[in-house]
């Protein structure tokens, strides 16, 4: 592109000498030279040779200079043809003439051949600054198409995650810019299987794709564990645990979930980091801010993770309204932010709760007027609803199935070869904690049945003394007998039995443990905890504390314990 | 009046030293376009179209200074400037000049051919 000696240059002039002239000159710097005699000439020329560099006499017969100046830079288009004026003109008005027509210089005569090899050279350095502006101009917009054709794609996948949800319940409004998700907005909403609803409101920390890309797991996380009926402090836990792992630091979410039990028209609340949301009641039109009280999910690890949540009871007919920051800071032309005071006062003046909605957004987007439309608004109500009047395109809201009691028995045995290589306690908690209801106690379930499973095992079936263990050699010595004693242990049984039973209120689990060893005398311990007599050492006063009622009976060969629980939410 | 108020040497030798082979056609060439110019000069100065005057005089100008001739390119922007003023008054005046300015620049140019 510097190469000086490829360049093909257009002279255009009528006067013999002055062309030969310069044809001599421009031919002796080593360029290609082409000669026209007038403009329409020049023309010509220009449409056949696409010369590099145009030089034009101003005052030419058939078509002078100008015209001709005109023309080649139509014929130009994008690309960069310097058009140098040759001209004896001195004033003003003939040069500004000539600048206006598409000139980009002069070479005045008598020509010098010094100027106008430097000219030629400047002009040819800037076709190539040009050509690569032209070039990289091409090559942004060719990248800004494929963005925003990735963008649609990653859209198209993300719309498919997280509008799998109940988004179009009819309890349920929202306003989301179609890319709000490249702004870092995400909602979503799915249905528990005991028939509350669950949604989430939630805004990543920055813009486009970084900003984009925790939606998706946390959308996924998110109805994976909502349809399964996992609790809103398991699935928060679970999110911010995730978001925590996947996140760069300094990338988190502000998010505000909710959980609405339409039968007992109660919410729970979590909110970390949004502005607080607000809940309408239309009873005596009071609003009752939702504000944050926890840090944004993905900041934590897990262990210091809060997921306590806020409970508020209300009537049919109350709303609940969700924004991320993008109304709070809604600009007007004269650069004021929106702020929650215009919302709480567009909430006073409400006469008709129908409208809110509609009022908000119209007094957001009347406040921002003519000022820069940030396509960032998010917003999203929620109405108290009787379960009997909510209705969903894709969703039954099968309240009356769900609240229709539950019950099963389960029967097990550990058989003597398996007593050594055989763990049946994590075989169990699976089975236990596909029961919804069971999902959020796996941690006390689990303690429960390794207490009880160790006990029958250790001081039923190989008949352990627990005395043994009450010095610090005693453990040793313990566990070298029960080591030795699986070894050879060849008959004996662990019977485990299941009772459950659960409606909509809550529901018990009975346990019942059997074992095969000569049980133990439980008489003295009728009626009074087991753990203040030193029973067994600790284990078994946890099971208390965990369990309704702890029980033993036949030979104390027997367990039976209930545990019980109250459906909350 | 001395040889070099009507000449530039400097030019000269400066386009011999370009053109080379071709400084004689040039030379020729501009005499005898300038010939050609000056017998259209009269012409027009017989009619009214005073801003074919100005273009004519403003094209032998450009010409005459890259040959070197700076009097008469001098004496042919005067024209141009009362062309473009339209001040018809004494064009005969400044055209019988030129005419006499190009009569002494051609034995100059000649001589130099001839050197």
């Amino acid at each position: 592109m510097n190469d000086l000696r490829s360049l093909k240059i257009l002279v255009a002039d009528d006067t013999d000498t002055d062309r030969l002239i310069l044809e001599t000159i421009v031919r002796k710097e080593g360029h290609q030279v082409f000669s026209a005699k007038n403009g329409l000439e020049a023309v010509a020329i220009f449409q056949q040779e696409h010369p590099d560099i145009v030089l034009l006499d101003a005052l030419m017969p058939e078509m002078d200079g100008f015209d001709a100046a005109r023309q080649i830079k139509n014929l130009a288009g994008d690309e960069l043809v310097p058009i140098i004026f040759l001209t004896s003109l001195q004033d003003t008005d003939s040069l500004v003439h000539c600048l206006d027509a598409g000139g980009d210089d002069f070479l005045s005569k008598p020509y010098n051949r010094v100027i106008l090899k430097a000219k030629i050279k400047s002009f040819n350095r800037m076709r190539g600054l040009h050509n690569t502006m032209i070039t990289q101009r091409d090559q942004l917009a060719q990248h800004h198409q494929r963005l925003l054709q990735e963008q649609a794609v990653a859209k198209q996948v993300f719309d498919n995650v997280a509008h799998s949800g109940c988004l179009n319940a009819s309890n349920v409004r929202y306003f989301l810019s179609s890319l709000a998700v490249f702004n870092g907005d995400v909602v979503v909403a799915g249905i528990r299987p005991n028939g509350n609803m669950m949604v989430l409101l939630g805004d990543f920390t920055g813009h486009g794709l970084p900003a984009a890309i925790g939606a998706m797991p946390l959308a996924s996380t998110f109805y994976g564990m909502v349809n399964k009926g996992f609790s809103m402090s398991d699935v928060l836990c679970e999110i911010n645990k995730k978001l925590k792992t996947i996140l760069p630091i300094g990338l988190f979410c502000c998010a505000t979930m909710i959980d609405f039990n339409f039968r007992r028209k109660r919410i729970k609340v979590w909110n970390g980091g949004l502005p607080a949301g607000m809940i309408y009641r239309h009873l005596d039109r009071s609003v009752i801010p939702l504000r944050s009280t926890h840090l944004p999910l993905g900041v934590l690890p897990e262990k210091s993770f809060k997921d306590d949540v806020q409970l508020y009871d209300l009537d049919e007919g109350d709303r609940i309204f969700m924004w991320s920051d993008g109304i709070h800071e809604a600009r007007n032309p004269a650069g004021d932010m929106y702020g929650e005071e215009r919302l709480l006062e567009v909430l006073a003046q409400a006469n008709e709760p129908a409208i809110i909605f509609d009022e908000i957004l119209t007094s957001v987007k009347n406040f921002i007027g003519s000022g820069e439309q940030d396509d960032d608004l998010s917003m999203i109500e929620i109405r108290m609803d009787a379960p009997e009047h909510l209705q969903h395109p894709n969703h039954y809201f099968v309240h009356q199935q769900q609240q229709l009691p539950v019950e099963w028995e389960l029967r097990f045995e550990v058989k003597p070869t398996s007593f050594k290589s055989f763990d049946p306690l994590s075989f169990l908690l699976n089975i236990l904690t596909e029961e919804p209801d069971l999902r959020s106690f796996s941690g006390s379930l689990y303690t429960i049945l390794a207490e009880l499973y160790s006990n029958a095992l250790e001081h039923g079936v190989l008949g352990l003394s627990g005395d043994i263990k009450k010095s610090p050699e005693g453990f040793a010595e313990y566990y070298a007998q029960r080591e030795k004693l699986l070894n050879e242990i060849a008959t004996g049984f662990v019977h485990i039995y299941f009772a459950y039973s659960s409606n909509i209120d809550g529901g018990s689990l009975t346990l019942r443990v059997e074992d095969s060893g000569a049980g133990f005398d439980y008489s003295a311990l009728q009626g009074k905890p087991l753990s203040t007599i030193g029973y067994s050492g600790r284990g078994i006063g946890i099971v208390e504390k965990l369990c309704k009622t702890v029980r033993y009976y036949g030979s104390g060969n027997k367990v039976e314990v209930v545990f019980a629980w109250v459906n909350d939410d | 009046m001395s040889v070099t108020q009507h000449i530039s040497y400097d030019a000269l030798n400066s386009l011999k030293e370009v053109m080379e082979d071709d400084f004689n056609f040039l030379i020729e060439t501009f005499l005898h376009d300038s010939e050609d110019r000056l017998g259209k000069l009269h012409e027009l100065l017989g009619g009214d179209d005073v801003d074919a005057i100005r273009r004519a005089s403003h094209s032998f100008k450009g010409s005459c200074s890259n040959l070197g001739a700076l009097r008469l390119a001098s004496l042919c922007a005067a024209l141009e400037r009362k062309a473009f003023d339209r001040n018809i008054a004494d064009l005969a005046v400044d055209l019988a000049e030129i005419e006499e300015e190009f009569l002494i620049v051609k034995q100059i140019m000649l001589d130099f051919l001839a050197h």
